[in-house]
């Protein structure tokens, strides 16, 4: 479902003397359906670059990432927007909204976008808020006014509100009490089982061994210095 | 209700542009205005043009809109009978264009709206500019769009010179909607507003585009509202293009210096 190959990426500062950092070399990557691969690597390997690069909002200076049969390294933005809606979700770790809109409104948006009727996206919305335990008395705020903890629950049911067949977690249970962080791994698990393809970022050791099948370190993807 | 069971919109389909625009000029002079603009614009979906003042991005947007007349290139637009060059129209075609296919939303409402004329007349007033006759049916379409837009039916018989700036401004997206365009232009919608109040704008604009299935073509300073409004973005400089893509490829890895210039200006709250 996910297949990278053979991806590189640079970055060229051209206010600071045009410096071009190469950041990645030749990796290689492939999650079949049902599968959880974990991306690990110290702390700016390029994990979350690598992930970046899948979702489209970071350009690949070579190679290709297929993700249901589009190249996102080399596809029109109209093609990634249409893959965006229906075949690959993000839970990043940065819950960007419109400030003021309620937070049942925010996690039904995907499923607004993908022409499902009101009721429906917000009966979903408001099962998944549940399960994550955000009490309902909440749902009517925007989560711009929650803690960081509920950013995060309300950033996962919106990623999860639909069945996407490709899915991208970065740090998905960080920040989140144990027994919050239990309905997470869940959700995870039932993804796997319906056919998800995911790509995950998990600093939580436990949580990587219940839910990822492999794991790939992104060392293996950084640049040999020259000589 | 399972999650597989639920009923989804059919998958998008390859279709035409609504609006192919290539080779796009325009001279002041010898300023140039903007120059070499192409790009297309798909049904459904929203571009915003960023850039300094005088990057030519309203220039841009007036010789899209029929405003300006551009010295070169084309704009074509997808017609109910197919493609049509509105460069090359003839004015009176193009006029009905504006007040049909295409609505023009102003940074400043008072250049939108008829401040003298009631909330309901300027709604009501381009319904009957194509057509519409019956009092009746043309009051009960702009309370339903003054509904929309979040303002109260009691206010219908007021005039815009009592609303707040926010309101003013909702007024004028209801007086351009109402009609059922297919393509918005919009020049600094949220511009002089109150931060909150751009917030409500912003969402009733997603919500518009969305329930409406309109395309719109955005001009603003403002990052922060193209990272929420625009599936797209196109970076404006000294009249040229200097870099187009996704919107949030665009903010979170762009590749210009220009771009990454203006991206690292931002002032983070």
């Amino acid at each position: 479902m996910i297949e990278i190959r053979d991806l590189s990426k640079n970055f060229v500062l051209h206010n600071q003397g045009s410096a071009m950092i190469p950041v990645m070399e030749h990796a290689n990557l492939h999650v079949g359906a049902g599968e959880c691969v974990g991306l690990i690597g110290a702390s700016g390997a390029g994990k979350s670059t690598l992930m970046r690069m899948v979702w489209g909002n970071y350009l690949a200076a070579s190679g290709a990432i297929l993700v249901g049969g589009l190249d996102v390294a080399r596809a029109e933005p109209r093609q990634i927007i249409a893959l965006r809606r229906r075949t690959l979700g993000y839970v990043s770790q940065f819950l960007r909204v419109v400030p003021r809109v309620p937070t049942l409104q925010v996690v039904a948006e995907p499923l607004l976008n993908l022409g499902l009727p009101a009721y429906q996206a917000q009966a979903r919305a408001a099962d998944l808020l549940a399960r994550l335990n955000i009490p309902e008395r909440l749902w009517s705020l925007s989560p711009t006014t929650f803690s960081g903890g509920e950013q995060q629950r309300v950033n996962i049911a919106r990623g999860f509100a639909h069945p996407y067949p490709a899915l991208l977690l970065d740090e998905p249970t960080a920040s989140l009490d144990a027994a919050t962080r239990e309905v997470v791994l869940h959700l995870i698990l039932e993804a796997k089982a319906r056919g998800a393809a995911i790509l995950g970022i998990f600093h939580d050791e436990a949580a990587r061994a219940a839910v990822c099948d492999r794991l790939v370190d992104v060392r293996a993807f950084t640049p040999k210095v020259a000589a | 209700m399972g999650v597989m069971d639920m009923k989804l919109a059919p998958p998008d389909q390859a279709e035409a542009p609504l609006l192919s625009v290539r080779d796009l000029g325009k001279m002041y002079g010898e300023r140039i205005g903007c120059a070499d603009v192409s790009f297309d614009l798909y049904p459904g979906e929203v571009l915003g043009i960023v850039g300094e003042s005088g990057s030519g991005k309203s220039t841009l947007l007036s010789c899209l809109a029929g405003h300006l007349q551009p010295d070169q290139g084309q704009v074509v637009f997808q017609t109910a009978t197919g493609p049509r060059d509105t460069v090359t129209m003839a004015e009176a075609e193009r006029r009905r264009m504006a007040r049909t296919d295409w609505a023009f939303v102003h940074q400043n409402p008072r250049d939108g709206l008829r401040m003298g004329v009631s909330a309901g007349g300027n709604v009501g007033e381009r319904l009957m500019a194509i057509g519409a006759r019956h009092y009746g049916d043309i009051r009960a379409q702009a309370i339903d769009w003054l509904g929309r837009v979040e303002i109260r039916p009691d206010r219908i018989d007021d005039r815009p010179r009592a609303f707040s700036g926010g309101m003013q401004q909702r007024l004028q997206i209801a007086r351009n909607l109402v009609t059922g365009p297919k393509l918005v232009f919009m020049d600094e919608p949220t511009g002089g507003l109150d931060v909150s109040v751009q917030a409500r704008l912003l969402d009733l604009l997603r919500g518009l585009v969305r329930e409406m299935g309109l395309s719109a073509i955005i001009v603003t300073h403002d990052l922060a509202v193209v990272r929420l409004l625009a599936d797209r973005l196109m970076v404006m400089k000294d009249g040229h293009v200097v870099e187009q893509g996704l919107t949030d490829q665009v903010l979170d890895d762009p590749q210009h210096a220009y771009t990454q210039l203006l991206v690292s200006s931002v002032l983070q709250v």
